[in-house]
């Protein structure tokens, strides 16, 4: 095996031109945002009845994502997987960079974004939410040491690499719990209040932040025509397999549990079998596009000599896994708060109706603009900190790499 | 330090600066001091009569067989005391009271009752609340401090009684009411009238039921008239099963 060398992005159009595409996306969210505080909440399609929107859809999918865009890192410094090792740097810079646009477009969305200050000073302890501020807060922190000690030149320091990676690790895992337990500690309704939401969300993140590693990585390569491994995308599409399995497995004991109680089978019925955007989107959005496609495209033989199926499944995992979310967040909300179990009930205020919800362009344009801050802060570092191995070729990252790949060519040849 | 002339023009320079900034300081502060206070006695608010009791636990009793459907006065009080308005069919306006009819989908029987802020001993939203600006005061009032809401909107994701709203809109200058701010961006809900409450006086929902539906007072006082009437009859709360305990309680509930 080579040793890895390092270096900055090549290019310069190409590099300028992400720059002002991914730029104009993120000035729009700004401008969105700018524009949602000036005239009120009342231009998005939040109400009094859905509280959380479109925003906060593309907010949880990327803080939830960014712990698992860390885990590229982890397998290579805490589990030892030699072909990831050489990936640690762009997967740590990345989490902190998808972290960072999650959370612009969560704190862009307050209804007083002004009093970010208030939010960093004053601390409720017993709030969820006050220990992720210091969770994602802290994550910034242990991320940006262990990149630190991945690229220092000092001998010393990088022996604590171990270290490091597993508070990462370890770090992310607590994070993604906090996450999930936003909803999880929701008792007041029907689709939340689970102590599955927890692990269900580090399940998740192990799936979306490995599609969304994939599809940056196979980008960033591509574009700059470095060397890329086809033994080395196939074996991190196979892993992502396994993670889509384990995600669906969790979101399908969530929903089992919730239904085997008869208190809880109105809600159920409501966003599984209701004929609505909620069911279509969990099962033609989840279920079919972001699990068993992907599934059956990671594992096919194709996969194995080719990275379009890869790179197609990794971007239908992120398409299911934004699916699912608004499945939770909006679905949600939409069903009725049950103040009076067993009781029909009606008001001003909207009590015992299936609430509607119609995002906004502005509320998508934030959303997406959270895509797009993660995006431009990955490429920006890429092109000035040494951070891309120059060649992610199969023979330079493992050799076991390139014997299987040398099996495939043979099988394909006997066939 | 020399004692040369250029460093003597330094310190001059110096304190006529600090002296302009004291100046500057005073002036934008002034306004602010002489609001504090002046502004009660100007915006016609008692001052309460004293420090929280909190051996005290405010509440309500509501006989829904006394409130009758389509009867919203109780409503009516509420805006007009506290400075709200909500339009017809508006998704977005505040209600911080309303009226909700409830029946019984096997009997057919019905019943209407008032559901606002339920001022639980242990609320939700009080729990999740980032920067503590929703909180319980000492005798059991929950309200949200404007100064320090975010608008994050958790509170409401949090509260079982759908009793919080968030200010969607600009709101008018005319509809502030001096002891119920109200801004855009943050959350609001019933406060239980604490500005009436702490100097010695009754809700404006409880004082504008002519059913006499609605009775206040301290549910801790064994001699209130609240409290006896709990101790004689039955009564209930909203999803008593979640254990929040709230201070509203109704006779009748089904």
């Amino acid at each position: 095996m080579k040793r890895i060398h390092y270096s900055e992005l090549e290019g310069r159009a190409g590099f300028y031109i992400a720059l002002i595409v991914l730029g104009a996306i993120a000035g729009a969210g700004v401008l969105a945002a700018w524009y949602m505080e000036h005239y009120g909440h009342v231009v998005t399609g939040m109400t009094n009845q859905i509280v959380w929107g479109m925003p906060h859809v593309f907010a949880v999918f990327l803080i939830v994502a960014a712990s698992g865009v860390l885990n590229v890192a982890s397998i290579g410094s805490v589990f030892e997987k030699k072909p990831y090792k050489p990936l640690g740097r762009l997967s740590a810079l990345m989490a902190m960079a998808v972290l960072a646009g999650g959370l612009a477009a969560l704190v862009l969305d307050l209804g007083r974004p002004d009093r970010l200050v208030v939010a960093m000073t004053k601390y409720n302890f017993k709030s969820i939410f006050a220990w992720n501020i210091y969770l994602y807060n802290g994550f910034f922190g242990v991320v940006l040491l262990y990149l630190y000690v991945q690229m220092t030149r000092s001998w010393k320091i990088a022996s604590y690499k171990k270290a490091a990676g597993t508070l990462a690790f370890v770090w992310r895992l607590i994070l993604t719990t906090g996450t999930g337990s936003i909803f999880g500690w929701l008792v007041a309704r029907q689709a939340y209040d689970l102590a599955i939401y927890a692990p269900m969300f580090i399940a998740l993140s192990f799936s979306f932040g490995l599609a969304l590693f994939l599809l940056m990585l196979v980008a960033l390569y591509k574009s700059v025509e470095r060397p890329l491994g086809h033994g080395l995308v196939n074996r991190m599409g196979r892993l992502l397999g396994v993670f889509v399995a384990a995600a669906a497995y969790f979101v399908a004991i969530q929903h089992l549990t919730n239904f085997y109680a008869a208190e809880h089978q109105g809600v159920e019925n409501f966003l599984l079998f209701g004929g609505n955007v909620y069911s279509f989107l969990f099962w033609a959005g989840f279920v079919l596009a972001g699990t068993i496609i992907p599934f059956a495209l990671l594992f096919s033989k194709s996969a194995k000599t080719s990275m379009k199926p890869v790179v197609i499944a990794s971007a239908l995992v992120v398409i299911g896994g934004l699916s699912l979310i608004y499945v939770i967040i909006i679905g949600g909300q939409a069903y009725p708060l049950v103040l009076f179990p067993g009781k029909e009930v009606s008001s001003s205020f909207f009590d015992g109706v299936v609430n509607p919800y119609t995002p906004s362009f502005p509320e998508i344009m934030l959303g997406l603009s959270g895509f797009a801050i993660a995006a431009l802060l990955t490429v920006f570092a890429a092109k000035n900190l040494r951070l891309m191995p120059t060649s992610l070729a199969d023979e330079d990252v493992d050799p076991h790499l390139v014997q299987k790949s040398a099996q495939v060519v043979e099988l394909k040849k006997a066939a | 330090m020399s004692q040369g002339t250029p460093d003597k023009d330094h310190d001059a320079a110096r304190r006529a600066f600090l002296r302009n900034a004291a100046a500057a300081t005073v002036i934008t502060l002034a306004p602010g001091v002489t609001l504090l206070t002046m502004g009660r006695a100007e915006a016609g608010i008692a001052k309460p009569s004293g420090p929280l009791d909190p051996k005290k636990r405010w509440g309500m009793l509501i006989d829904t067989t006394k409130c009758a459907s389509g009867c919203d006065k109780c409503v009516a009080a509420c805006k007009k005391e506290n400075g709200w308005e909500a339009r017809e069919g508006s998704p977005t306006d505040p209600q911080w009271i309303r009226k909700v009819d409830v029946k019984d989908p096997g009997t057919g029987f019905e019943m209407s009752l008032p559901v606002m802020c339920q001022h639980c001993e242990h609320p939700p939203c009080v729990d999740v609340c980032p920067t503590g600006a929703s909180m319980k005061r000492a005798d059991g009032i929950v309200l949200v401090n404007r100064h320090i809401c975010i608008g994050c909107r958790y509170c409401m994701m949090a509260c079982p009684y759908k009793a919080r709203s968030f200010e969607h809109h600009e709101v008018e200058e005319s509809d502030k009411a001096p002891w119920a701010p109200r801004g855009q961006g943050t959350v609001e809900a019933c406060t239980m009238c604490v500005h009436r409450v702490d100097t010695g006086r009754i809700p404006a929902c409880v004082e504008a039921c002519d059913k006499g539906a609605m009775l206040f007072g301290d549910l801790n006082d064994a001699n209130s008239d609240i409290a006896k009437r709990l101790a004689e009859y039955p009564s209930a709360q909203i999803r008593a099963d979640l254990g929040t305990n709230p201070g509203v309680r109704y006779a009748q509930l089904p």
